[in-house]
């Protein structure tokens, strides 16, 4: 996908080839997750962590902000690159995967909103992920409906004091900064809250199904100040343009996280029933398993290609990418679970063992039907927002 | 300036249907816009003219009707000409 490569003053046509760049670029990341990632991915999963080294090194790497415009400390990377990166970590960890979505998707949205002073003092850093960030949405009692959020913010000062409770945060073991949404002045309202504010307190979260090594918190704000400057976007604009930008940016990763899913459910079942034999034969042979190999092989492929039209138009800057990733990630979740389902059952008994990734990949797979707008969300989003014509 | 507005409402056409939508009415209070469409609205708006809308410019009153759209880029256009 190469939306630059255009030889006339014409608009550029649907090409759909990756450039030589991002050919390269996804053997660097591929080779990255092959040997840092993809052999350690079921002992974090286990001990509920992705270990501080492996953070540093897709730090060093560039990793962490490479969405980012590189003026503003990013990696500059281009959509459909930041789609092969996000796919390639997916394919060995979906919890790596989450920690790149949350932490570019706040990092994203505070260069798009943040004032100059708050850009100009963790800025860069948060670009450069020197700072993780993390996205406080979610309460005990709100998750998909996003404005009905309890957490309140008021006017005290020269700042505002933050007082509330949000919980399945991913990341928020670790992140130093978060965006999180209130209500203030009777609206919504986004904020950059770092971890070392008076009154921020944070507490693990153990036991959750899948991606369970994103290092889960519940926040608490008792009484918590940040300056005004903290206030990202306008009051009554935290959710419809703040937050909003950041789950836009969040549902393409995701979407992409899912393709990688699937890849790796298709990687592990071609491998499987290629070499275990039943009745005689490899399981390959046998017609209803070529089936759902069949099926794992044309959903992957079909997510694959909606992930890469909204990266296209996203690169371009059309507003109609935001529809099609609304589509992407319906489809690419959905059918990585549809894929992760099915590599449990073409691995029988030992696919519910932890001898093998696929009921790892099938946990994971389902959390991406939840986040960033569960299936039920996206299918309303939809409709009401249908993506232009191909 | 007609021509801006006449785009303007080709984009928004298609959140509401059915509907044409006269310059000055409130494409907030009409219920058709929720906040994705609101979201894309800004990047039409910013890849349709070459402007940039900033954290300062989040102002309902900016994008309540067509005038107001118009008026915000005559703004920024008239801004940046003159930078």
């Amino acid at each position: 996908m190469q939306p630059q490569q255009q030889t006339s003053n014409e608009e550029p046509g649907m090409c759909m080839e990756l450039s030589r760049a991002q050919r390269e670029a996804r053997l660097r990341f591929r080779h990255f997750v092959h040997e840092h990632v993809a052999p350690h991915a079921g002992k974090w999963d286990r001990e509920e962590c992705v270990p501080p080294e492996l953070i540093e090194r897709l730090r060093q790497n560039g990793y962490l902000g490479s969405p980012l415009p590189v003026d503003a400390g990013g990696g500059g990377l281009d959509a459909i690159t930041y789609g092969l990166l996000t796919e390639e970590l997916a394919r060995g960890c979906s919890s790596v995967r989450s920690l790149l979505t949350v932490h570019d998707m706040v990092a994203l949205a505070l260069w798009r909103w943040g004032s100059r002073e708050l850009k100009e003092k963790v800025g860069t850093a948060a670009a450069r992920a020197e700072l993780l960030c993390a996205l406080a949405l979610t309460e005990p009692d709100v998750g998909s409906d996003a404005a009905g959020v309890r957490t309140e913010a008021r006017a005290e000062g020269d700042g505002y004091v933050l007082n509330g409770h949000k919980k399945w945060i991913t990341y928020g073991q670790i992140a130093d900064l978060f965006l999180v949404l209130v209500r203030c002045e009777g609206k919504l309202a986004a904020f950059l809250v770092p971890a070392d504010a008076t009154g921020f307190a944070r507490r693990p979260q153990h036991g959750i199904v899948g991606t369970r090594a994103s290092l889960l918190a519940e926040l608490e704000f008792d009484h918590c100040f940040v300056p005004a400057s903290n206030l990202v976007g306008r009051i009554g604009f935290g959710l419809s343009h703040v937050v909003g930008a950041a789950l836009d940016h969040g549902r393409y990763s995701v979407a992409w996280g899912a393709v990688g899913i699937a890849q790796a459910c298709l990687d592990a079942c071609l491998e499987y029933t290629a070499s275990r034999k039943q009745f005689g034969v490899e399981l390959s042979q046998h017609q209803l398993v070529q089936r759902k190999l069949t099926n794992m092989i044309t959903d992957t492929r079909a997510a694959r290609l909606l992930c890469y039209r909204a990266g296209y138009l996203r690169q371009i800057g059309d507003p109609g990418g935001t529809s099609e990733t609304l589509v992407a990630k319906y489809f690419a979740s959905k059918a990585a679970v549809r894929a992760a389902n099915d590599a449990v059952q073409l691995h029988g008994a030992n696919g519910l063992t932890e001898d093998y990734p696929v009921a790892r990949y099938l946990r994971d797979a389902r959390v991406t039907e939840i986040i960033e707008g569960s299936t039920q969300i996206q299918q309303i989003s939809i409709a009401k927002n249908p993506p232009g014509e191909l | 300036m007609d021509n801006r507005k006449d785009k303007i409402k080709v984009f928004l056409s298609r959140f509401m249907r059915n509907h044409e939508l006269k310059d000055d009415e409130d494409v907030f209070a009409l219920g058709y816009l929720n906040s994705l469409a609101a979201l894309q609205l800004v990047q039409f708006l910013e890849k349709e003219f070459g402007i940039a809308i900033e954290d300062e410019d989040l102002d309902l009153d900016n994008f309540r009707t067509l005038n107001c759209m118009d008026e915000l880029l005559e703004r920024k256009l008239t801004c940046r000409a003159g930078a």
